[in-house]
């Protein structure tokens, strides 16, 4: 459905101690949409895409996911949830894609991907591994259905930590530098199943430092520096002239 | 031909005695590795938690029971337990000694030691699991309790094994020392055998021989589990 708001993100604050790590971030997804979020490291963006999620805890502004605002108590002292239910259930919504991947290493593949939708939310097993399967197959990696994470690749693994998340039927993928672990010649296969997920429609938001991705595949780029949204627009507009001076340092390092 | 008697299973034989004492050895090992196995998950949970009391209490625990010998545990418990059971007796108009059941104080014993121990050992295998694997549950939306006993919970038994090895064949050996509480396990009934036929070489040879058996006998049913609890492990680390 497009023009459907999936997840908005209003004016997000966030401190580590003294060091503000994000100083007031705003950003909105319609359906459908794939942002790439860019920065140099340091610059909160990792930061950002967690507060999303609340594996970190935003100190201050507002999360609605698919139109619902989870609920947060910003009193004196720590913000926190207001709601660890609604926490869950907002969660369960997100499908979330690390950086170390991050499967449960004592769980065959099909395990890992089946965990979710059987356990969380409870829906009959025999569907939710028939489901798995498909997705195994969509990411190639159908015949590794029961092996333990750690005898596959880090293309592999990646691969079945997207479908697993996938297996959740999300309203929106948050990708962690998906590929910033991988070795070069294991980017690529992840990065294929990432467009084809775009392709299909998927609202997706990607921290990464894949300047291919961001420029080919992606609607929308988002330029973070020192906790703020420096710059944003079209692949075109921010790869073409119009982008901020700061930006254009910043691909300038990828060119070289 | 009398050792062979002695042995035996026949009407002045010890043979049959010995093996039920072995048993019994087994069966208050066994209780008492279940018993430390819950105050060990207490005191681990305890010394992981935010709370200073908690961490404070969880120290205390495993100071304690690991700093002080186990023999005077032993005492601690049975004769101590005596003493307040038959205090409670003499309160209720009977008089005279009450002792614990020696199998139930033995037990519990063994298993306040173990504990300290296997407090250790769990603690070690939860800060083993990687802290990652611990945000993708929560990122799904599992909540504490889902993620506890489908993600940690297996990951604890799975680290732990190793070290739960190790303290079952302490908690064997300590079983030796409830022999001071008239348990007829398998150190008892060695002792008593010997002292009844005065071979003591012969049967304390025996009894060392039995407890080899058992130990090497659980040693391997204690691999056989890690083997399988390593199947997802990267083979390197896999076998031991």
């Amino acid at each position: 459905m497009p023009g459907v708001t999936r997840l908005s993100v209003r004016d997000i604050r966030k401190s580590f101690g003294a060091h503000e790590v994000l100083s007031g971030i705003s950003l909105e997804a319609q359906d459908g949409d794939v942002i790439s979020v860019l920065g140099a490291s340091g610059s909160g963006k990792s930061t950002f895409l967690r507060c999303i999620n609340l594996l970190e805890i935003a100190d201050a502004g507002e999360i609605w996911v698919d139109g619902e605002q989870i609920r947060m108590i910003h009193g004196s002292g720590r913000s926190r949830p207001a709601s660890q239910k609604q926490v869950d259930h907002i969660r369960s919504e997100l499908g979330m894609v690390f950086q170390s991947f991050n499967l449960w290493s004592h769980m065959t593949i099909l395990q890992n991907i089946i965990e979710g939708p059987v356990h969380v939310l409870k829906r009959p097993r025999a569907e939710a591994v028939s489901e798995a399967e498909a997705l195994l197959e969509k990411v190639g990696i159908a015949d590794k259905r029961h092996v333990y994470p750690a005898h596959l690749s880090g293309g592999q693994q990646q691969r079945a930590a997207i479908a697993r998340a996938l297996a959740m039927k999300p309203k929106v993928m948050l990708f962690d530098e998906p590929t910033s672990a991988l070795d070069p010649e294991l980017v690529g296969e992840v990065l294929r199943v990432m467009r084809a997920l775009a392709e299909e429609g998927m609202t997706m938001l990607v921290v990464t430092h894949e300047m291919s991705f961001a420029r080919n595949v992606s609607n929308r780029v988002v330029f973070m520096r020192e906790g703020l949204v420096e710059c944003t627009g079209t692949p075109d507009e921010m790869f073409g002239d119009g982008a901020s001076p700061a930006f254009r340092q910043f691909i300038g390092h990828f060119a070289n | 031909m009398a050792t062979l008697e002695v042995l035996g299973f026949g009407e002045n034989g010890w043979g049959a005695l010995l093996l039920v004492a072995a048993g019994v050895t087994l069966a208050v090992t066994a209780a008492a590795l279940a018993i430390g196995a819950v105050l060990g998950t207490i005191v681990a949970a305890a010394k992981l938690s935010h709370s200073r009391l908690l961490n404070f209490l969880g120290h205390l625990y495993t100071t304690i029971f690991r700093g002080v010998p186990e023999l005077l545990i032993i005492y601690l418990i049975y004769f101590g337990g005596s003493s307040a059971v038959t205090a409670v007796g003499k309160a209720m108009g009977y008089q005279g000694f009450l002792g614990l059941p020696s199998f139930l104080a033995g037990a519990f014993a063994v298993g306040v030691i173990s504990g300290s121990y296997q407090a250790e050992v769990f603690r070690g295998a939860y800060l083993a699991i990687s802290k990652g694997e611990l945000e993708a549950a929560s990122a799904i939306g599992m909540h504490r309790g889902l993620r506890l006993r489908r993600i940690i919970m297996p990951q604890v038994l799975r680290y732990a094994l190793p070290g739960i090895s190790n303290v079952w064949q302490l908690s064997l050996k300590d079983s030796a020392l409830v022999s001071v509480t008239g348990l007829a396990e398998l150190m008892r009934t060695s002792q008593v055998a010997a002292g009844s036929t005065r071979q003591y070489f012969l049967f304390f040879v025996v009894g060392g021989c039995l407890y080899l058996i058992l130990t090497s006998l659980s040693d391997q049913i204690f691999n056989r589990a890690e083997r399988r609890a390593n199947r997802s492990m990267p083979s390197a680390m896999g076998q031991v």
